[in-house]
């Protein structure tokens, strides 16, 4: 009975890439490299994964535990198609992110934290994105970053998405 | 060195140390949570925030390195304002709950809340709420609000224990410490995560609510369990004992302990006690006062005595018992002219007895464990056997680089780097040590030794030799596998020669808390007069036996035949704490004291004399063993027994046992080194016989939370996981040969008797091995922890409700 590694070969193939950039005893430095890459793949990160990421780079689950929980931007639970994070931090928010949060929970019908019904739309509040200069943001799927995002702007680009 | 300024106090230290480090030598209180001298810095509770001159704002003391020129303040207005901060906001999310906190009193939230917290809160907020976690029998985390992240826990996991099962997950408000997603905390030191806790999160789960810290007396004494001796705080109240903590000793146990030592208190409180002295008369059991049961004691000696001789008298003992104990039941046998005792009662090979030159001990002191370089351990699964020893192992090889290898039938994970590493049978082991001394003498250009010339030198006995012949402090170390091997000798004598060549330290690591005392008492049979050893006693059945402290079922290498020793008597004594299976084969029950009822002496394994005082009266009507001893000794009319006091014992003990450390040594004398190494073992464990019933070899370690009858009734850690012992584990390869599935159990033979076990899987386990532990009740009525036995499948019934 051999264990099967819960991800692709590929994603395999990009740990390993991760890893062979730090010394061979560090191979713990990897970690953020390797739950991006599984969750890439998998969509979250379930017990399951994290712990086969603790195995793959030997370390004890709970550390590997610790760094899921820490970013936001590692899902531990399945996410709706579009992951929305609303940055509500304070240049954000003198920027007029809680009317847009607001707007945001409105029109799509749910709270932070939660997806809605069809599975479409993942709400979340965010911290800070590095981006203030174009509040308020918001940041899509943990990769494309929206800027000025007025209620005005949602709108257009959540219809878009309906449509899709 | 760094000259420096605290407090206006000059100071001089090294450097690389730190401010609180400077403080504490001066003597000076600086208020901390997250800093513990034994482990990393963390400073993240800001508690030690300091003054420190031309910085611009106040410093961590536990994280600021001395400087030359230095000035602190610890105690100016600008600290102290720094510190009331810092206790503002740990208050805020802290509930106010003190008065039904188990911590309460003993708490450096509260103690420094007096101190530095406002008398009332100005957060109107609501605090938050975190879930309590369930970590398992022994630390309980109910109360988890009450943590305020100093991450102690954690680090003690990491560093310490070896095995990181505690975390800090989420981040700023929503962090919170646990273990990983359904996990327990299962490491055999978890205990002391209760003392490093500086608040009321995690708290002993068998202390809890049941006495305030206010009520309870706190009595010295040392612990019972393995030989390292930790030097303990007894906790009593209305003279039952409520808690045991680790008293600080450098030496010994610094400030740890382990859970055998901490929980198995819960064992002296057992409802199993036996209380008052009980006599069988006609196949009943009745209670009887002290005087007839030590009258009838004496009598029925004194008649076997007469009429089949003193040979025909024995005593077993555990090396539990205390050295006042061990050296009156000996003087007592040897009295009556038998030298039929022993205390080393799971050993199964004696023929290097007369070879031993003196008392089998650590070779060294246990501080220097964390100095060696080079350590190779043969047969032990070393952190059950001696927690705290291990703790010291894993701290030589990440502080010292110390290089580990291990020889050993069981692949148990030593959470240490573990450079070489062989898992074999423990019949191979004789053969792979004998590899490896070949290696070595072939690499050090050294002859030879014939009896090892033979040997067939794999790659991997090659690199254990270069290991240990590499390094300047080496030792190797004889754990219990080899202890309770029918070839200890042999396994000795090669240690020896391998030592002689590397330069090391053979370490005897023992297999009780008084092994060593047992020695320095003189309960063997090899003192004059001579008589039977253990096994000898088991095999070759007496006419009478005085048990002390033994439960031969479980505490004898083999208790098929102790147990059919027992019942062919014609007299047993059994002195123990307990009421055990005794019920069916003796004719005397005397309730003797355990630890805490009596004073006594343990000598460790680095031969530490350590006294202790009884710390609440015998339970009922208990009396101290040497008490007893010395009665039955008059009621028989043996001169010597005329003692008033145990300090009288002790000092006839003194003259006996004049310096511990002249009779400490390791050592096989030529000609038993030359006779162990001659002498080759028959059988070889391999998996033989037909499909239905194989013929394997047992790997029969005794579990940690078996060792004794004080730990056997300790009821939270017969809960722990290491105390889930009912099974046989074995190799993939042997389960697909007896064609096991799930639900499945596995019926084992060996002796003539047998147990029925579930089974698993431990693919690190040497094939044609089954590892069934003994000293446990199921296996009771096997034979020896090592040799052959059969395994067969026993199929699950597939049976179907029409």
């Amino acid at each position: 009975m051999t264990v099967t590694a819960p991800v692709s070969p590929e994603a395999l193939a990009s740990i390993d890439k991760a890893v062979v950039k730090y010394p061979a005893d560090r191979k713990q430095s990897a970690v953020m490299a390797a739950l991006t890459i599984v969750q890439d793949e998998k969509g979250f990160l379930s017990t399951e994964t994290i712990e086969f990421v603790a195995g793959y780079l030997q370390m004890p689950p709970i550390a590997v535990w610790e760094v899921a929980t820490f970013y936001g931007m590692y899902n531990l639970e399945k996410t709706g198609r579009y992951k929305i994070t609303i940055c509500t931090n304070l240049p954000c928010a003198l920027r007029g992110a809680e009317a847009a949060a607001e707007h945001l929970q409105k029109k799509l019908e749910i709270g932070f934290n939660q997806t809605s019904a069809d599975g479409r739309f993942t709400l979340k509040e965010g911290e800070c994105m590095g981006a203030c200069a174009d509040a308020p943001v918001c940041l899509v799927n943990d990769k494309k970053m929206m800027s000025f995002m007025t209620p005005e702007k949602l709108d257009e680009f959540i219809d878009g998405l309906w449509n899709q | 060195m760094i000259t420096l300024e605290i407090d206006g106090k000059t100071i001089e230290v090294e450097k690389h140390r730190t401010v609180m480090d400077a403080a504490n030598e001066l003597g000076i209180h600086i208020p901390h949570f997250c800093y513990h001298r034994k482990l990393s810095i963390a400073a993240n509770c800001r508690m030690c925030l300091v003054e420190v001159e031309k910085a611009p704002k106040p410093m961590p003391a536990c994280a600021t390195p001395v400087a030359d020129g230095m000035k602190v303040w610890t105690h100016s207005e600008v600290a102290v304002n720094a510190q009331k901060g810092v206790m503002e906001f740990l208050l805020i999310n802290h509930p106010l709950d003190c008065p039904i906190c188990d911590q309460g009193g003993e708490c450096q939230l509260q103690d420094l809340a007096v101190g530095y917290g406002g008398s009332s809160s100005r957060f109107h907020e609501n605090k938050r709420v975190v879930a309590h976690k369930n970590l398992g029998p022994l630390v309980s985390a109910e109360e988890m609000s009450r943590c305020i992240h100093c991450t102690r826990c954690v680090r003690f996991g990491q560093e310490i224990a070896g095995i990181m099962e505690l975390g800090m997950a989420g981040r700023g408000e929503h962090a919170q410490i646990m273990a990983f997603v359904g996990q327990t905390v299962d490491s055999e030191l978890s205990g002391n995560m209760i003392d490093v806790c500086p608040v009321g999160a995690l708290t002993s789960n068998p202390f809890r609510y049941s006495a305030r810290t206010w009520e309870l007396s706190r009595r010295s004494s040392i612990a019972p369990h393995d030989s390292l001796g930790s030097n303990l705080v007894v906790q009593v109240k209305q003279n039952r004992v409520m808690r045991v903590v680790p008293r600080d000793n450098e030496e010994v146990n610094e400030c740890w302990l382990s859970d055998r030592d901490r929980f198995s208190y819960e064992g002296l409180n057992s409802s199993e006690r036996l209380t008052t002295p009980m006599i069988k008369r006609d196949g009943r059991w009745l209670e009887v006062d002290w005087s007839a049961a030590l009258e009838f004691v004496a009598t029925e000696l004194g008649r076997i005595h007469a009429s089949l001789g003193p040979a025909a008298i024995g005593a077993l003992a555990t090396p539990q018992a205390t050295c006042e104990e061990l050296y009156l039941l000996q003087k007592l046998i040897r009295s009556l002219g038998s030298g039929n005792v022993d205390f080393r009662l799971r050993q199964l090979d004696f023929s290097a007895d007369d070879g031993q030159n003196g008392a089998p001990w650590l070779g060294m002191k246990v501080t220097d464990l964390n100095t060696l370089d080079r350590i190779l351990v043969i047969g032990s699964n070393l952190r059950k056997e001696q927690p705290l020893l291990a703790q010291r192992v894993r701290q030589a090889v990440r502080h010292h680089g110390a290089q580990l290898s291990v020889i050993n039938p069981i692949g148990d994970d030593f959470l240490a780097t573990v450079q070489n590493c062989m898992i074999i049978p423990p019949s191979r082991i004789a053969d792979a040590l004998a590899a490896v001394i070949k290696a070595a003498a072939q690499k050090t250009g050294d002859a030879i030794p014939e009896q090892v010339s033979g040997a067939e030198v794999t790659d991997e006995a090659r690199q254990i030799a270069d290991s240990i012949l590499s390094g300047e402090r080496s030792a190797i170390l004889l754990g219990n596998f080899v202890e309770h091997s029918p070839e200890k000798s042999r396994i000795h004598a090669l240690a020896q020669t391998l030592a002689s060549m590397a330069d090391s330290a053979v370490v005897m690591l023992g297999d009780g808390a008084n092994s060593v005392g047992g020695y320095l008492s003189g309960a063997l049979p090899t003192a004059e007069p001579s008589g039977r050893n253990a096994r000898e006693m088991i095999e070759q059945p007496l006419k009478a036996y005085v048990l002390l402290h033994t439960e031969v079922e479980l505490d004898t290498s083999l208790p098929r035949l102790a147990t059919a020793a027992m019942h062919s008597a014609e007299l047993v004594v059994a002195m123990s704490p307990f009421k055990h299976r005794a019920l069916d084969y003796a004719q005397v029950l005397l309730p003797v004291a355990p630890f805490t009822e009596t004073a006594g002496t343990f000598v460790n394994i680095e031969g530490r004399r350590q006294k202790f005082q009884g710390v609440v009266a015998p339970l009922g009507e208990t009396r101290p063993a040497w008490k007893v001893l010395r009665v039955l000794g008059n009621l028989l009319h043996l001169d010597g027994f005329g003692f008033e006091s145990i300090n009288d014992v002790r000092e006839e003990l003194n003259t006996f046992a004049a310096e511990p450390a002249d009779r400490l040594d390791n050592r096989l004398g030529e000609s038993a080194v030359k006779t162990a190494l001659d002498a080759r073992a028959d059988a070889r464990g391999r998996a033989t016989g037909s499909v239905e019933q194989l013929t394997v070899e047992r790997i029969g370690e005794v579990p940690v939370y078996n060792v004794d009858g004080i730990v056997r009734r300790a009821q939270a850690l017969q809960q722990t996981r290491d105390a889930q012992t009912d099974r046989v584990s074995m190799h993939r390869g042997l389960i697909e040969k007896l064609g096991l599935q799930s639900g499945d159990r596995v019926r084992i033979c060996q002796h003539g008797g047998e147990a029925v076990l579930d089974f698993d899987r431990d693919d690190r386990l040497p094939p044609g091995c089954v590892r069934v532990a003994s000293a446990i009740d199921t296996t009771s009525d096997l034979g020896p922890a090592f040799g052959e036995m059969t395994v067969e499948r026993v199929a699950a019934r597939n049976v179907v409700n029409a």
